[in-house]
């Protein structure tokens, strides 16, 4: 009977019941984070890796296409997750971009921007294709997703991709965060990223503020300010020009 | 007000769907063309603004504020319900991507910084100028807004 009210309750009140669950998730990446990386990795890259990790096990338990979300008790992740509120969430962060820091960045962080997103477009969409994508949406959103792993599912929803294709385009924007995380201090010496410049140039070329901020900590923490200036810029870049620029080239070469 | 934020917030989101919609049927593709990165245009242009007039209160960053900090909650719900599944099944090629990108971004570094030639190092910069370099964000991530 108790267990009965229980499921009624969380069904009933599925969204909410979808924010007690995530706040779980969460909480549970920094405590991660925090004692079993010692800060090295970004809780926020371990809640989204749980997340994925939990969707593959939704799926395997309820044989459905979505996740988590087909669990009927937790209906009410994908409402939270949906593109509505997604898109909502992703243009409040706009909102502390400051146009005169912005300034400060200056040509060099605006080429290494423009840069960060071109490049791991390029290589994301050829990875695509030499795994057998043909069609210009999966080839866009899995290059996107190599952007930002924000950029990848944003632009997938964008030109209606299918949702294996976006759960590979978060996940590869997710395993490229953790490598910067991971890997910058151990190259940073050979990249020469001791200085504000370089720094700067770095958080546009990598992307990414949770990867960029995490690795430059790791490497001197004096850096991350620098690098999280230029890096703030590439989620909204990406996002402008990835579902329309860029799909557009694609599809021109690849076809619809 | 704290709706005047969230109202805000919902008017950019909204003018950036619409425009991107109309965007996609005028260039003849069924997407939103860059709908979200727009709506974000519109948002720095609002704050711009609401700042160059004084109106910028507390209310209004509250209610832009909390969703913004409400980012990562909700990535972390749309990846839950993904088809990981069907993505697991078609291979490695999640890793080779990335490790692709992020080896293809350092050697950018490496290459800009070398042709950009030698600046002061964090080190000299402090030893010059005595002090400490403003303070470092907090990396926690979780409570505080991290892109």
């Amino acid at each position: 009977m108790i267990l009965e009210a229980v499921s009624h309750a969380l069904q009933v009140n599925a969204l909410l019941t979808a924010f007690a669950f995530v706040g779980l998730v969460m909480w549970l990446s920094a405590a991660l984070s925090k004692y079993l990386t010692m800060g090295r990795i970004h809780g926020s890259a371990i809640a989204i890796m749980i997340g994925l990790a939990l969707a593959f096990w939704g799926g395997v338990v309820t044989g459905g296409k979505s996740g988590l979300a087909d669990i009927p008790m937790l209906s009410g992740i994908g409402l939270m997750g949906g593109a509505m509120l997604r898109d909502f969430a992703i243009v409040a962060t706009a909102f502390e971009v400051d146009v005169d820091k912005a300034k400060k960045a200056g040509m060099i962080g605006a080429v290494a921007l423009v840069l960060g997103t071109i490049i791991p477009f390029i290589v994301g969409a050829l990875a695509a294709v030499a795994y057998g994508y043909t069609d210009a949406i999966s080839i866009t959103t899995i290059g996107a997703g190599a952007v930002t792993y924000i950029v990848g599912p944003v632009t997938g929803a964008a030109i209606g991709a299918d949702s294996a294709v976006m759960a590979l385009s978060i996940a590869t924007g997710v395993f490229k965060a953790v490598l910067v995380m991971i890997g910058s201090p151990f190259v940073a010496g050979m990249i020469g990223l001791n200085n504000p410049r370089t720094a700067m140039v770095f958080g546009g070329l990598m992307g990414t503020v949770s990867g960029v901020s995490a690795g430059l900590a790791a490497t001197d923490r004096r850096l991350v300010p620098y690098g999280a200036l230029t890096a703030t810029f590439h989620t909204g870049f990406g996002c402008l020009v990835a579902p329309s620029i860029f799909y557009l080239i694609v599809r021109a070469i690849a076809g619809s | 007000m704290t709706i005047s934020g969230v109202a805000l917030l919902a008017i950019c989101t909204l003018l950036g769907a619409i425009l991107g919609d109309l965007l996609g049927m005028m260039l003849g593709v069924k997407a939103n063309v860059g709908g979200v990165g727009l709506a974000m245009i519109f948002l720095i242009a609002g704050r711009h603004w609401l700042i160059r007039r004084k109106l910028l209160n507390e209310g209004i960053k509250l209610g832009v504020g909390f969703w913004a900090a409400f980012y990562i909650p909700i990535v972390v719900a749309m990846a839950a319900n993904q088809n990981v599944v069907a993505a697991v099944e078609s291979g490695p090629m999640v890793a080779i991507a990335a490790i692709g990108t992020v080896l293809a971004c350092f050697a950018s570094v490496a290459l800009i910084s070398k042709m950009s030639g030698r600046v002061e190092t964090m080190d000299e910069i402090e030893a010059r100028e005595g002090t400490l370099t403003p303070k470092v964000a907090q990396a926690d991530g979780l409570g505080s807004v991290v892109r």
